[in-house]
């Protein structure tokens, strides 16, 4: 085994959306960056993802959260613009808005009962509209008879989470960034205000450190007197063949990407670290799909797949800073791609040294009962 | 493209519809083979680069020979039978999304 | 709680080692059921072979000929045999779901035995996607299934025994064979020698091979060996093979182009059941680690045939047979006394087909540049990814063929690997400078083949329980 040492100015451990999301605004602020990143076949919440920029609905009885989902998804198009002009890859952001579509009218109630809530809570404009099958129709054509109303809020949108993560990575790497992949770490030290993590055989030195290892965030928190008790929660996934667009508007549960490709994704489960699939879930996902868009019946079905989402006992982000090593952070939430802006800018700002961003202040776990030791 | 050679027993005709004209098969063919039998020389376009493509493999695998037979897009022409009146265009890009009656 | 069991035991596959499994199954009172998703039993090797007219059955030949017994044999006994399945999903309990005519149902057995065979190994060269390039193996199936043949002049291209038998059949048949191209490296003929004792042991097939060269060389076709540097032109479809051989640049013009460099067990279904495989040097390929009596590393699945490694037709009637046997003793219908007894010969008769095994892998080992295809050339022929770009994803950090396939869309497409997965093994091998092994293959997921979503939709009315892997 090697005795190499790298030297950094911030290490980040996980190369996920999260991960990479700081990585590159570390990087863009000036820091020598270093991410250590695991292996081909490692869960990864990124290759889950839905794409979805999402507002509607998020942080109803948090309003900070609701605030900082809003934040999250103005900032997008600038930094799309950003990624694009560092990268040459088009991240295919839009924006046009979207929709949660129900199927009964007692679950459509309930989410407008929320929004109206939400509406109430946070302070801020926030547009939304209740629509009725007709108004549905008007935006989406396809949509079924069985679909009873929607949510429409004009600031939800989607991307394609493939090119999101290919334009961190070649952003990062273009700015001077460098990444050990294939590693996992095996233990983190902190002397003379210098973190020491051994990993893949190597050591690597930083003045900062960075826990952005998703579900793997568990086991490694504690090793710098910090928690985040997060546990993985299971979406299972239809993906079809490559169809001519007709799905503009991405919706909570069905999106079409810029390739034609539907994604249909309608479960959360509690299964522990399984990331396989379940004809039980899957044929009511298809069968929910087919409601929703009679259209896809006879449409090829190429894939499926289950991913673990990252999920925080209320479902909101942990972002906290170590007292008992300075330097370290942690950093999970499960809507890496809305929060992406937030995280490569203003939460960078907070890791580099600056205050937390306004909405944040929150999201420690002390909520959970966890007490940082001095 | 392909031929039939005679194989010393009667073999029954029946016709199939491809992009509108009558073609000849043999009952008891695959599709595709009847279609290379009939000189098709492009079976569909690619949905990435509208790039022309036919048959590699003939059994199932290489998803190349897809066509459109009787309304239903995406068919492994080497993975069905020839039927009479059988109705077949070029998968020509990605799927149609369709109406639905 | 699974779902109750439906049968002592399930084969998938209608080809010589499902069939063999099935009739050996029935013979010793398991109930048994055989899926295949083909009209007809026989497989790839032995398709159509119920159906052939003697004038195209002697152009086949007697190996071939040979499976005819076994489909009546099959027919005859007390297997279950369901046609046009296609087996889209199994779970780690062994729960098979499976579509006939557009609708899924489920079945299980304690006991499974997957003989899905083997695929021709890719062969991507520039102009490969072109119309009119096919495998060696398609031209084959168009013979046996319709007696149909290329009407034009042709091109074959690649190395091994399926080559050369290949194109014996073709010019039986009256096709118009415009040249041989072999590309196996000369350093093949001498690493074989050393094999050539053992293979002495099923003399058989070296006399056919000299026989089908002898007739091929009288019939005077233009031959070449040591082939590099392939080309397919044309533009919309094939035109010309154009490569280098013996020092000069070579030219030939046919409409039809087959290509050929072997076969490679077909891992879809051991692979989407998690199950233990190993890169196999001498056929670089995956192979599923199998016991000997096809156990893999999940306990009641079993794999036979070209399925579990490439031995051939004879070889895969054995191990069908032999899976069989250790099923039944499994499931507790035969004791170890009898086991031994009743798979002694198979075992006899396995070892002899065997023994050829090292001189054909060697003699046919595909040239090392076939896993390195230019930049420019397609490998992922589905999503049209090229290997530069797979070159490039392993230069931004990707350490194996999931990372690449989630960045680049490369295996994202119908069908799920089989053609690009072993190329994007061996090319990220060769860009990130480690064993394929060690780089691993894609991740395969339900459905084994693309499904209308309307079949997975309906299968919502039922009861499940159980988890996939």
């Amino acid at each position: 085994m090697t005795n190499a040492i790298t030297e950094s100015d911030t290490l980040v451990v996980g190369g996920g959306v999260v991960g990479m999301s700081l990585a590159y605004g570390l990087a863009r602020a000036g820091d020598r960056v270093r991410v250590l990143d695991e292996g081909d076949n490692s869960f990864r919440a990124a290759r889950g993802n839905f794409g979805l920029v999402w507002v509607q609905g998020k942080g109803l009885g948090a309003p900070a959260y609701a605030r900082w989902s809003l934040t999250g998804a103005s900032r997008w198009p600038a930094f799309a613009a950003e990624l694009m002009e560092r990268t040459g890859v088009d991240v295919e952001l839009s924006q046009i808005g979207g929709l949660t579509m129900c199927l009964e009218n007692s679950e459509l109630a309930d989410r407008a009962n929320g929004m109206r809530q939400l509406r109430n809570e946070i302070g801020r404009h926030y547009p939304f509209e209740l629509l009725d099958h007709e108004g549905v129709r008007k935006l989406v054509p396809q949509i079924g008879p069985d679909v009873v109303g929607a949510i429409f809020s004009p600031l939800d949108g989607h991307l394609n989470p493939l090119r999101l993560l290919r334009a961190l990575v070649q952003g990062f790497e273009s700015l001077g960034g460098l990444t050990s992949s294939n590693v996992h770490v095996e233990s983190i030290a902190h002397r003379n205000g210098k973190f020491q993590v051994t990993a893949g055989g190597a050591r690597h030195e930083a003045g900062r450190l960075v826990l952005a290892a998703g579900l793997g965030n568990r086991e490694l928190a504690p090793l710098v007197g910090l928690s985040a008790p997060v546990k993985p929660n299971r979406g299972q996934i239809v993906v079809t063949e490559r169809m001519q667009p007709f799905l503009k508007h991405p919706t909570a549960h069905v999106r079409q990407t810029g390739e034609g490709v539907v994604q249909i994704g309608d479960s959360k489960e509690d299964v522990g670290m399984d990331d396989g699939t379940t004809i039980e879930q899957l044929s009511r996902i298809a069968e929910r799909a087919t409601r929703f868009f009679p259209l896809l019946a006879g449409v090829n079905i190429v894939r499926t797949w289950g991913a673990l989402r990252v999920m925080s006992p209320d479902g909101l982000p942990i972002y906290q800073a170590s007292t008992q090593h300075p330097g370290a952070f942690v950093v999970t939430c499960h809507s890496g791609v809305t929060l992406a802006a937030q995280h490569a800018g203003p939460l960078v700002d907070w890791i580099r040294g600056g205050a937390m961003p306004d909405d944040t202040t929150g999201f420690n776990a002390e909520r959970f009962g966890h007490v940082q030791s001095h | 493209m392909f031929k039939a050679i005679d194989t010393g027993k009667q073999r029954k005709v029946i016709t199939l519809r491809v992009e509108g004209h009558d073609v000849c098969a043999y009952e008891g063919d695959t599709l595709a083979i009847a279609l290379l039998n009939a000189d098709v020389v492009v079976f569909r376009r690619t949905p990435v680069s509208g790039q022309s493509r036919a048959p590699l493999c003939l059994m199932g695998i290489c998803f190349d020979c897809l066509v459109e037979v009787d309304g239903r897009q995406n068919v492994q022409a080497c993975m069905l039978e020839v039927q009479p009146g059988m109705q077949v265009c070029l998968q020509k890009g990605a799927r149609r999304p369709e109406e639905v009656a | 709680m699974s779902e109750a069991f439906t049968h002592d035991l399930i084969v998938i596959g209608a080809g010589p080692a499902g069939m063999s499994a099935a009739i050996t199954a029935a013979s010793i009172g398991m109930k048994t059921a055989l899926l295949d998703e083909q009209p007809r039993a026989g497989g790839q090797i032995y398709r159509n072979v119920s159906e052939v007219g003697p004038k195209i059955g002697a152009l086949l030949g007697q190996d071939y000929l040979h499976g005819r017994p076994l489909v009546d044999k099959l027919s005859r006994s007390a297997a279950e045999v369901r046609h046009g399945v296609l087996v889209w999903d199994v779970n780690r309990d062994l729960a098979i779901t499976a579509m006939q005519e557009g609708r899924s149902f489920q079945l299980r057995a304690p006991q499974l035995i997957a003989a899905t065979g083997a695929l021709e190994r890719a062969s991507p060269i520039p102009g490969w996607t072109l119309p009119g390039v096919m495998n060696a193996g398609a031209a084959q199936i168009a013979l046996k299934s319709s007696a149909s043949i290329p009407a034009g002049p042709i091109v074959l291209a690649g190395g091994g025994p399926l080559l050369l038998l290949v194109a014996c059949q073709l010019l039986d048949a009256g096709a118009t064979i415009a040249g041989i191209v072999e590309t196996a490296p000369r350093a093949n003929r001498w690493a074989a020698i050393r094999h050539l004792p053992a293979a002495l042991g099923a003399p058989s097939y070296l006399v056919k091979g000299l026989k089908m060269v002898r007739r091929l060389r009288a019939a005077g076709i233009p031959w070449f060996t040591q082939a590099t540097e392939l080309v397919i032109e044309g533009r919309e479809c094939a035109q010309a093979l154009r490569f280098h051989s013996a020092g000069r640049e070579c030219r030939l013009e046919a409409g039809i182009v087959l290509l050929h460099h072997g076969v490679i067990p077909n891992t879809q279904l051991s692979r989407l059941l998690r199950t233990e495989h190993v890169w196999d040097t001498k056929q670089l390929a995956w192979a599923p680690r199998v016991d000997g009596w096809g156990q893999t590393s999940l306990s009641g699945f079993r794999i036979a045939g070209d399925g579990a490694s490439i031995a051939g037709a004879l070889a895969a009637e054995n191990s069908g047979a032999i899976a069989a046997i250790g099923a039944a003793f499994a499931l507790g219908h035969l004791d170890s006394v009898e086991r031994d007894q009743r798979s002694s010969a198979a075992r006899r008769d396995l070892a002899r087909q065997l023994s050829i095994r090292p001189f054909l892998d060697t003699l046919y080992r595909p040239p090392e540049w076939i896993n390195k295809p230019a930049d420019a050339t397609v490998v992922c022929r589905c999503e049209e990814v090229t290997a530069g770009r797979v070159r490039e994803m392993a230069r931004l950090g990707c350490q194996g063929p999931n990372q690449t396939k989630f960045l680049s869309r490369c295996g994202m497409g119908p069908c799920q690997g089989r053609i690009c997965g072993g190329v994007v093994t061996q090319v990220l091998a060769e860009a990130l400078g480690k064993p394929p092994a060690e780089i691993g293959s894609y991740r395969i997921r339900a459905p084994l083949k693309p499904i209308p979503m309307e079949s997975l939709a309906a299968l919502s009315h039922t009861q499940f329980k159980g988890n996939n892997p």
